[in-house]
């Protein structure tokens, strides 16, 4: 059976965009200070339309760019991250979740939708790093199993956005333990000769290259993005001397053969449609 | 005996010399102390248990780093009757942080692979500390798949303070290293059992150990990260790697409660440095008897049981 099976419309319930800027709001950017107006620089991906920075932007703006029409369905959106050690460091680990439950809007630091792009079928779990630095805890590592699993059932392609500092410390071993997790539900995956595309975005580094990351079928990334297993300040500690420069950037993990294109996100919904339509 | 005491077992060492003293008194002097040496072996035996009683999660992280403690190619020579090291990645070089090869167990053939540190200052900087490269880990798949192809149980031994965060390391794809590791383990026909023999740090740990039964030894650890650099990245100082040990619970007791390994391998008293013979005596039985049970598993039943207890792993609310 192919996994390119075209499923009845109707089940997507359109998503207002939140976060979305409102309008007459400008956007400057951060690289080169230039000012465009944000649907301007929506418009273009959110991408500087004068020296194409990618701003760093979270799930709810990439599946504005991704999904048709900007409609999506999202899975397991009320998850939330439970206190299995009852951590404690300067913060109390849950009143460390409240806090940025109520400063982000997320629940935590993944979220996962399925919708049509370019009228194909797909999963999308996306990253958002404005969650605890990204990090991977018990809710990232079941809401992509479950992501994964969505696309096994329905026999459609499988997205992994990845924007994260690696692992969730407050969770230690359960933190761990979601690599593995993750890892095994992608093995699963593949034996189904599904399709899975993981997108590294800046930065990606720890736990999560160790593991989702860097399993795709097709590995690709942004331009620029740091992409990495350890973090450059502890190379440099280890090392004693300063890193070379754009080392572990997109383009340097390219040319070292760890992905397999890096792409402009004004590109990426044509790009990966036109992956995917080959693979038919 | 031991070339080095923690700063908890000095009160045992000082008894132990104390030992030593009495023995050499009764030679020179042929005076009868056998009972005030009963008695002070009782008070060492006596000293050990309440010490081992009462260790807290940072001195369990030290003993887990004890420079006596026997390490992957030593539980190799001790368990083992035969051993065949096999080298190499077949792409770069070959790692000295990661070992392996066919050994015979008590008539069984296994792979054993594991992490392996130096015992003095040449050896450590020729093991890189246990800190494998890329190499290192596609060196541990290849031997996996070997173990396969023969179908021969794999065993894999871990002591790592984490993969090396190096700069080659990160050319070379350490992150692509580990994660190929993981996802292919969950699909190893073979049985795999997994034993943390001593540190148990991070995905560098964990890209060899995605098994049908994890144990740890009684005085070991396992997490996400070491306690020190837990402690400086959440308190922003080295000083609080006893709290951090105590908030992530790294402890071989603290991960078998949380289920995220399967039990716990009795250590000798006072810890593996002690007595490597029984140490290495106990890990063998275990392992043969995980391997027996296993065994009686059909390869699907094994791979499906493997996935289904990592995917159980993580706590969450809905
Ligand atoms: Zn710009």
């Amino acid at each position: 059976m192919s996994w390119f099976t075209r499923k009845e419309r109707g089940i997507q319930t359109p998503t207002e965009m939140k976060r979305e800027a409102p309008d007459g709001l400008w956007y400057q950017c951060p690289s080169c200070k230039h000012v465009m107006h944000s649907r301007e620089h929506k418009l273009n991906a959110y991408t500087c339309v004068k020296c194409n920075y990618h701003e760093k932007i979270g799930s709810e703006a990439y599946f504005s760019v991704l999904f048709d029409e900007a409609e999506y369905t999202e899975l397991d959106a009320d998850m939330i991250s439970g206190d299995p050690l009852e951590f404690e460091d300067t913060k109390k680990y849950p009143d460390r979740i409240r806090d940025t439950v109520k400063k982000t809007g997320l629940k935590d630091a993944v979220r996962t939708a399925y919708g049509k792009m370019d009228d194909i079928d797909i999963v999308v779990s996306c990253m958002d790093f404005n969650f605890i630095g990204g990090s991977m805890g018990s809710v990232v590592g079941e809401k992509i199993a479950r992501g994964i699993d969505h696309a096994l059932q329905n026999r459609k392609p499988f997205l992994m956005i990845s924007r994260s500092g690696g692992a969730r410390m407050m969770e230690a071993g359960y933190s761990l333990m979601q690599m593995a997790k993750t890892s095994a539900k992608l093995a699963l995956l593949s034996e189904a000769k599904l399709p899975y595309i993981s997108l590294l975005t800046d930065p990606t580094t720890g736990g999560v290259t160790a593991s989702y990351a860097m399993l795709g079928d097709f590995n690709i990334a942004e331009p620029g993005a740091l992409i990495g297993f350890a973090g450059p300040r502890v190379i440099r500690e280890t090392i004693g001397k300063d890193l070379p420069k754009g080392f572990q950037s997109a383009e340097f993990v390219l040319e070292h053969g760890f992905l397999d294109f890096i792409v402009d996100r004004k590109d990426l919904k044509d790009k990966l449609a036109s992956l995917l339509r080959m693979l038919q | 005996m031991p070339t080095t005491y923690l700063d908890f077992e000095k009160p045992v060492a000082d008894l132990e010399s104390k030992l030593i003293e009495l023995k050499k008194l009764a030679e020179t002097t042929q005076v009868d102390v056998s009972e005030a040496v009963a008695r002070l072996e009782d008070s060492i035996i006596q000293l050990r248990q309440d010490t081992a009683q009462n260790l807290t999660r940072w001195q369990r992280v030290q003993l887990s780093r004890h420079p006596d403690r026997p390490y992957t190619l030593d539980y190799i020579e001790l368990m083992c009757e035969e051993f065949i090291e096999l080298h190499g990645d077949r792409t770069v070089r070959d790692d000295p942080a990661m070992v392996g090869g066919f050994c015979n167990m008590d008539g069984q053939t296994v792979m054993v692979i594991g992490q392996q540190k130096g015992r003095n200052t040449k050896q450590r900087q020729q093991r890189n500390f246990g800190m494998a490269n890329p190499e290192g880990y596609r060196k541990a798949l290849r031997l996996m798949l070997l173990a396969q192809k023969f179908n021969k149980p794999i065993v894999t031994l871990i002591d790592t303070p984490g993969a090396f965060p190096g700069l080659e390391a990160e050319e070379r794809g350490q992150g692509e290293a580990i994660a190929r590791n993981l996802k292919e383990m969950f699909m190893l026909k073979v049985p795999v059992v997994c034993v943390v023999i001593g540190e148990g740090a991070s995905g560098g740990a964990l890209g060899i150990a995605i098994g049908d039964r994890v144990l740890m030894l009684e005085n070991t650890w396992y997490s996400v990260i070491s306690p020190e650099n837990c402690s400086t990245i959440l308190w922003r100082s080295w000083n609080f790697k006893e709290q951090a040990a105590e908030a992530m619970k790294i402890t071989a007791k603290d991960m078998q409660m949380a289920r995220l390994v399967d039990g716990i391998v009795e250590e000798p008293l006072g810890g593996a440095h002690l007595d490597h013979k029984t140490m290495a005596e106990t890990l063998k039985k275990t392992i043969l008897g995980h391997i027996k049970e296993l065994q009686q598993l059909t390869p699907e039943e094994r791979i499906n049981q493997r996935i289904d207890k990592f995917c159980a792993m993580g706590v969450f609310s809905e």
